[in-house]
């Protein structure tokens, strides 16, 4: 594994550069465990985010998987009540935080910088405190498998008064606060970088009307992230001050509302959706041009519709919320607003049908994939629209017909543009193609399962079958169709494990190929392969939208551009490389320990001892992540520089 | 000190960014929009629960003590005004000004937070509001006690930037930390505004 690591694109072999004195430890191994913890490059950040998501896709996967055989029968006792709602909890928990957002996060990191034609994101040091606290929220958001009190089990929505401490004793919920809490810092922070890095690193040439429709879409989603996420921050800390300090934000008897919580929640939870759909928007837009040999129809308009989608974005979430009585009023408003979100969502749609329109289409794998999200993405946005009408919604409310409606918009859409991604950008990451015949396998199983497992659940929830049931009676009428989606759920399952045995497979043995394989239209694919650390030798400068595309048909013009900036560039000192850092895993170590002591610990009942197990993890976890934040501070931004010889071979001083 | 330095750093453009912005202070911007949803979301809160206080909760007028809370909003906005003149001095490379705005900064900050201590152990013990005996008690103090958690944080982080422009870590080119800091001081004392007037002055009307 090891070895085969070093060998991939983004992991170049080094001589070690010689180490300045200074106070600070700076790591300097390019290879092995130390190296991982360490680095600031965003491709191998980018690579960890992909590692991660995928491990804790495969969990929420198996959990998903248990719910179905729980759901095959009538009357079924596979999981007891309390089993099951750890499982629904923690699949839709996992799979939006942990698998979802993280792969999107992968392809922000590893793809977007290529894209701009930057050397790296503006704040690599950043970057790397943003993946290892996205890792500590993990582990505290699952640490309670292993624990007493069990996995979180209030649904990933935790509304209160279920997740108040009356009737959630027990620190289950605890570890779901402070898990969620850690994974919205680990995404702003993510996306404070990438909103800087987006506006302010791109290269000469580069503006904004001419970035890739996937670099557009990242900053749109970076910016919903930091508006949205603090909702539910404070949505979180009304609830841990609740549960641990026994304020009223929620508690009724006090004059306390839980609609607040439902509010804030979905203030949250509404841009959130965006936040899941609008990178695969942006994933598809690059997959159809390319493979349709074609720019992509209307990019403006495909521009504006995303911005669009995400300022509305904003203005639905009560959308969630028609049920609870808000009044004729705020119900017709946010009925509105859901019906005009739709709009520019079908523009898009409309624009992609217009990249292929007349297209010389090549059915490639990752094409494949994108032709997939357009179908089943458009039947998640018809049966959305649907909820829109706030009568209709009172009947599909809290039913099965919700449940098919977000799998088909989040697998169908998110996660087969994600897949699709995976395959697209395969060869430029690690420099091998999967197969195209186990490619297109997996996508028809993945695509037949995928089907079979949930449109039978719009039956479901149109007769009457209510979410987060643990079980049913033989006589409802809803037992073929379960038993059919349990099937279609293996199906689905076979499907994935395929796409990921493929995957693993050409990682080490597959066909080797040249860069530019797909003969592509944006910047990242005029690197060669192995990208090298530094990324581009010669900072490019763009002169259209598709600029490697422009590149192409403009090689003597663009070769004599590059010589003359080659020289400049190295004028001005070579290429700076930001020194690899240890200190923000320590800071996000720290966080890790002070959240595990925080959630799981409980406090001392004698009030003579004041510092008690509970206080003294906590402390222990805040001195260490204040020593990580200081030397971090003060190990400064300091780099090296590399100097290409013709020949490309670098040279380190 | 270094007057030669001076002229040669442009502070308010970074030609090495595509917009001209430092990286670090768009960053900061950026930040602040986030800190901005933050603070509305508890601001929303204070004002939700407010109006629906249910019976036996205490009159925000009895417990206030608007004199106090005036004066260390004078305090605080003063600081302001502190950190603009170390930013400015630190534009100009004179770091001995800088430290004296710092340090005028830092003590203003000490007496808005002691004001909040002396306020909160007022209200606790005299006026016996607590975080869980009302509703009031639990947006104000939760509120108020974020807000004054940003104060400390801003006191620590120029705390350091103080110390190390003695030690030489901190000078005139590090001109672009000391003025994102200072974004984030001007953005906490003009959210306070907006919790003096919807929390405290609105009681009175």
């Amino acid at each position: 594994m090891a070895e085969a690591i070093t060998k991939s694109g983004f992991t170049a072999h080094d001589e070690k550069i010689t180490a300045r004195s200074s106070l600070f430890y700076r790591p300097q191994a390019k290879t092995g465990l130390m190296s991982w913890l360490t680095t600031v490059d965003h491709k191998r950040i980018g690579f960890l985010y992909g590692v991660f998501a995928l491990f804790f896709f495969l969990v929420g996967g198996v959990e998903a998987l248990l719910i179905r055989i729980q759901l095959a029968v009538p009357n079924n006792n596979f999981l007891s009540a309390q089993q099951y709602n750890e499982m629904f909890t923690m699949h839709a928990t996992t799979m939006i935080f942990l698998a979802i957002m993280p792969l999107s996060a992968a392809f922000f990191n590893f793809i977007m910088p290529l894209q701009i034609g930057a050397r790296d994101v503006a704040f690599p040091r950043l970057n790397a405190f943003s993946l290892w606290v996205f890792v500590a929220g993990a582990i505290i958001l699952n640490i309670g498998w292993f624990m007493h009190d069990g996995a979180p089990n209030g649904g990933w929505f935790g509304y209160t008064p279920l997740t108040t401490r009356t009737f959630s004793p027990n620190h289950a919920i605890d570890m779901w606060v402070m898990g969620l809490q850690l994974l919205g810092v680990a995404s702003i922070a993510a996306s404070l970088n990438f909103i800087t890095t987006i506006i302010n690193m791109r290269a000469p040439g580069l503006t904004m009307m001419r970035l890739p429709v996937f670099t557009w879409m990242t900053l749109i989603t970076a910016f919903l992230i930091v508006l949205s996420f603090p909702a539910i921050t404070i949505a979180l800390i009304e609830l841990m001050m609740d549960r641990s300090f026994s304020t009223n934000f929620f508690e009724v008897s006090n004059g306390g509302m839980p609609i607040l919580w439902t509010h804030l929640f979905w203030v949250f939870g509404h841009p959130e959706v965006y936040i899941l759909i609008l990178p695969a928007m942006g994933i598809i837009s690059e997959i159809l041009p390319t493979f349709s040999r074609k720019p992509l129809f209307g990019y403006p308009i495909v521009v504006f519709s995303g911005a669009c989608i995400g300022f509305l974005g904003f203005g639905v979430w009560s959308h969630h919320m028609f049920t609870t009585g808000m009044g004729t009023v705020a119900t017709a408003a946010f009925a509105m607003t859901t019906m005009a979100i739709a709009v520019p969502t079908g523009v898009k749609i409309f624009n992609w049908v217009g990249t292929i329109w007349g297209g010389h289409i090549s059915m490639r794998t990752p094409m494949m994939f994108a032709l997939g999200f357009i179908w089943l993405f458009m039947i998640g946005g018809l049966s959305g629209v649907m909820h829109s009408a706030a009568p209709a919604d009172a009947q599909q409310h809290n039913s099965y017909f919700v449940v098919a409606h977000f799998h088909y918009v989040l697998i169908g859409g998110s996660l087969f543009a994600l897949l699709a991604g995976i395959h697209y950008w395969f060869p430029l990451m690690f420099g091998r193609k999967v197969s195209e015949f186990w490619g297109k396998l997996s996508f028809w199983v993945i695509f037949i399962g995928f089907n079979t497992t949930f449109f039978p659940m719009h039956f479901l929830g149109l007769n009457g079958m209510p979410r987060r049931t643990f079980t049913y009676d033989p006589n409802m009428g809803w037992s073929n169709s379960n038993f059919i989606a349990t099937i279609g759920a293996f199906i689905l399952g076979v499907g994935v494990t395929i796409y990921f045995v493929v995957m693993v497979y050409t990682y080490f043995k597959g066909e080797k190929v040249k860069n530019d394989p797909w003969d592509g239209r944006t910047l990242e694919w005029s690197l060669p392969n192995p990208v090298p650390e530094y990324n581009y030798a010669v900072i490019p400068v763009v002169h259209a939208r598709d600029a490697f595309w422009y590149q192409k048909q403009h090689k003597a013009e663009i070769e004599a551009e590059k010589a003359k900036a080659a020289k400049e560039e190295e004028l001005h000192g070579g290429i700076h490389m930001p020194f690899q850092s240890l200190y923000p895993f320590i800071a996000s170590l720290g966080l890790l320990i002070g959240g595990i002591g925080v959630s799981t610990m409980d406090s001392n009942p004698d009030p003579k001892v004041i510092v008690g197990k509970k206080l003294t993890v906590c402390f222990i976890g805040l001195a260490i992540f204040l020593y990580g934040v200081y030397c971090w501070a003060l190990e400064g931004n300091e780099g090296y520089h590399i100097h290409l010889d013709n020949h490309g071979d670098d040279h380190k001083h | 000190m270094s007057s030669v330095a001076s002229g040669v750093i442009d502070h308010h453009h970074d030609s090495t960014t595509s917009t001209g912005i430092p990286n670090k202070k768009l960053l900061m911007w950026a930040f602040l929009a986030s800190d901005c949803m933050f603070f509305g979301c508890l601001i929303s809160t204070h004002l939700i629960y407010r109006l629906h206080p249910p019976a036996g909760t205490p009159a925000a007028t009895q417990i206030f003590s608007i004199e106090l809370t005036s004066f260390s909003t004078f305090i605080l906005l003063m600081s302001s005004l502190m950190m603009a003149l170390a930013v400015n001095a630190i534009q100009k490379g004179n770091l001995k000004s800088m430290r004296a705005s710092l340090i005028l900064t830092i003590i203003c900050g000490l007496i808005f937070l002691g004001c909040q201590v002396y306020e909160f152990n007022e209200f606790v013990h005299v006026k016996h509001l607590t975080i869980s005996n009302s509703i009031l008690g639990t947006t104000f103090f939760t509120l108020t006690g974020t807000h004054g958690i940003h104060v400390l944080l801003g006191v620590i982080w120029l705390t350091s930037m103080l110390i190390y422009s003695y030690t030489g870590r901190l000078t005139e080119k590090d001109a672009i930390d000391v003025e994102s800091m200072g974004l984030y001081w001007h953005f906490v004392d003009i959210v306070w505004i907006v919790i003096f007037t919807v929390v405290y002055l609105l009681e009175y009307i």
